[in-house]
């Protein structure tokens, strides 16, 4: 098996695990893995501008919150709630089409605090705009009629088929000759306009696939809670913790994501029920102690454990 | 006369009140070897950044076989078939030596397929001698083998024009005989090669033609014997005792 078709393998099983939870699980169970698989979705999203791409982006909350207005509003109007998920897909990757030719201007830093302003900005128009969005009191969508364990079956199911997707776009960017652009780019973007790749053609795709799935995660989250408000949607913990948990697992692969994800929030979890008062600070430093320790990720501890062998092995050898 | 395979024509490039080139003006024909000369701060550089569309020229028109490109971006060049090397090597960094010259083949070659490209890439690694070193990171590479690399990448693209900036500076004597050996090669294959240089011993041994550029403008254009010969050059770039030299060398052949 090559490493490839053995990260697709295991991600399969992965998704088995998710899917089966509704068999051997609580609610609460359940509930973590709608938010593995949410936040697996987020996180291969990110993958496409700042793992391939290598453009570091804070805009994720700014296209959730968006996919979570739209979805709500067009629902409400009184869409059919699968019709209301794809407009709010749509509005995020136009959104992201539309900033994409502004903001991917911008390096680095620059462009990182670009997009954490884009998320300020998106959430104070939202706040603002009460006619529309309902402003600081936010916005109720109706509830999914069942009973709270068909609603917990169906969005794990949902959240898991966003999540397969995400892979699956991930895999053929992965594989093709646009996944090697952005590679090119992420590593010397002068060189790769210099080879021929039209970068700021492939630069503003990789933030609309970014955005794409966040959108459609903001509005099925819409429609799973039944509440949504400005602040929680568009929320900085939210922006920040999808990339992070990237890093975690190894930004530029597709394994990376879905591994990074799921470490993160079992370990925050963890930690949030054992030690109440300090979790965030030991949630924090352990992350900061992995990714100083790990720089490829989780993934790249085989690599980091042979190498650390290796060494062991030829210091051994003289003697 | 067949139709030249760039022209350009009272070409100009201002920054803020500093005029890199001025006037610039002459025509390749396809096939040849021209050499571009001039000392430091000519302007060689920023005529190779012009044609290619890395910097937009202030003045004047660029024609590449019969298109106007002065306005093209960089990208639009290399599938045009204008490839360059840099005088700093600008490979990608993280990226295996093979996977470095399939982005060329990829993106402004003939290939659109990943694994077509890999083959592509394959030949070009054999033809620049580097195919043993294939699977190393391209960091890895000594200078002269990422110059070397930089030009199988610039192939990859299936070039028409190549430009050359440089690709032999900090080499010594063995690794230019070498890359004199492989500058000839590619010519062979029908590439018209603008090189510029320093070395005198791969100009006078290569270029049927030479421009020579000082302050910007285009001061001579010529054959090595006249260039050698041109007292404006002489002033300005080659000093009286070296164009004797050269001159003797010449003479004897």
């Amino acid at each position: 098996m090559t490493a490839r078709s053995w990260h697709y393998f295991l991600f399969g099983a992965w998704v088995l695990a998710l899917a089966s939870t509704p068999l051997w699980g609580g609610n609460y169970v359940i509930r973590l893995a709608i938010t593995i698989a949410m936040y697996s979705a987020l996180t291969l999203s990110w993958n496409f501008i700042g793992g391939f791409t290598g453009y570091p982006s804070f805009a994720t909350a700014a296209f959730v919150g968006l996919g979570s207005y739209a979805g709500a509003l067009t629902q409400n109007a009184g869409a059919p709630m699968l019709v209301a998920w794809l407009i709010a897909t749509i509005f995020a990757g136009a959104f992201a089409a539309a900033l994409g030719g502004i903001i991917l201007r911008l390096k680095g830093h620059y462009f990182a605090i670009g997009s954490i302003g884009v998320v300020e900005v998106a959430r104070l128009v939202t706040a603002s705009w009460g006619s529309l969005t309902g402003g600081g009191d936010g916005l109720n969508v109706a509830f999914l009629p069942g009973g709270p364990d068909v609603v917990a079956r169906t969005f794990l199911a949902a959240m898991i088929a966003i999540m397969v997707a995400a892979f699956a776009v991930t895999v053929a960017v992965d594989r093709t000759r646009f996944g090697f652009a952005l590679r090119c780019i992420q590593q010397n973007e002068d060189a790769a306009d210099m080879v021929g790749v039209n970068t700021t053609r492939c630069k503003i795709a990789a933030f609309v696939l970014s955005a794409l799935f966040c959108g459609t995660v903001g509005a099925a989250y819409a429609s799973w809670t039944g509440y949504i408000d400005p602040n929680e949607s568009f929320s900085l913990l939210m922006t920040i913790k999808v990339p992070v948990m990237c890093l975690l697992g190894g930004a530029g692969t597709v394994l990376g994501p879905p591994v990074g994800a799921a470490a993160f929030t079992l370990l925050e979890e963890f930690f949030w029920a054992n030690f109440l008062d300090y979790n965030r600070a030991i949630l924090g430093a352990v992350i900061v102690i992995l990714i100083f320790f790990l720089p490829g990720g989780l993934l790249n501890i085989p690599r980091a454990w042979s190498r650390i062998a290796g060494r062991r092995r030829s210091r051994k050898a003289p003697a | 006369m067949t139709m030249p395979i760039l022209e350009l024509a009272g070409v100009g490039k201002t920054f803020g009140g500093v005029q890199a080139l001025r006037q610039v003006g002459f025509a390749l024909r396809e096939g040849q070897i021209v050499a571009l000369i001039g000392p430091n701060g000519a302007g060689k550089t920023t005529l190779v950044n012009v044609v290619t569309g890395a910097q937009r020229a202030s003045q004047g028109r660029i024609v590449f076989r019969g298109t106007d490109v002065t306005a093209q971006r960089p990208f639009q060049a290399a599938r045009a078939g204008l490839a360059r090397t840099f005088q700093i090597v600008q490979p990608f960094p993280r990226m295996s030596v093979i996977e470095n010259v399939m982005a060329g083949a990829l993106f402004a070659g003939a290939h659109a397929r990943v694994a077509d490209a890999r083959s592509a890439a394959r030949d070009e690694l054999e033809f620049t001698g580097l195919a043993a070193l294939a699977q190393r990171p391209a960091s890895a590479l000594t200078l002269a083998g990422r110059k070397r690399l930089e030009l199988a990448k610039s192939l990859a693209m299936r070039p028409r024009l190549l430009m050359l900036d440089e690709v032999n500076a900090g080499f010594n004597s063995g690794e230019i005989d070498g890359a004199l050996a492989l500058i000839r090669r590619i010519a062979a294959r029908g590439i018209t090669i603008l090189i510029i240089e320093h070395v005198m011993k791969v100009i006078f041994s290569l270029a049927e033609r030479v421009l020579v550029l000082h302050h910007g403008e285009l001061i001579a254009d010529g054959n090595p014997a006249e260039i050698a010969g041109h007292p404006r050059v002489i002033e300005a770039y080659l000093g009286e005792k070296f164009a004797r030299r050269v001159r003797e060398l010449q003479a004897n052949g």
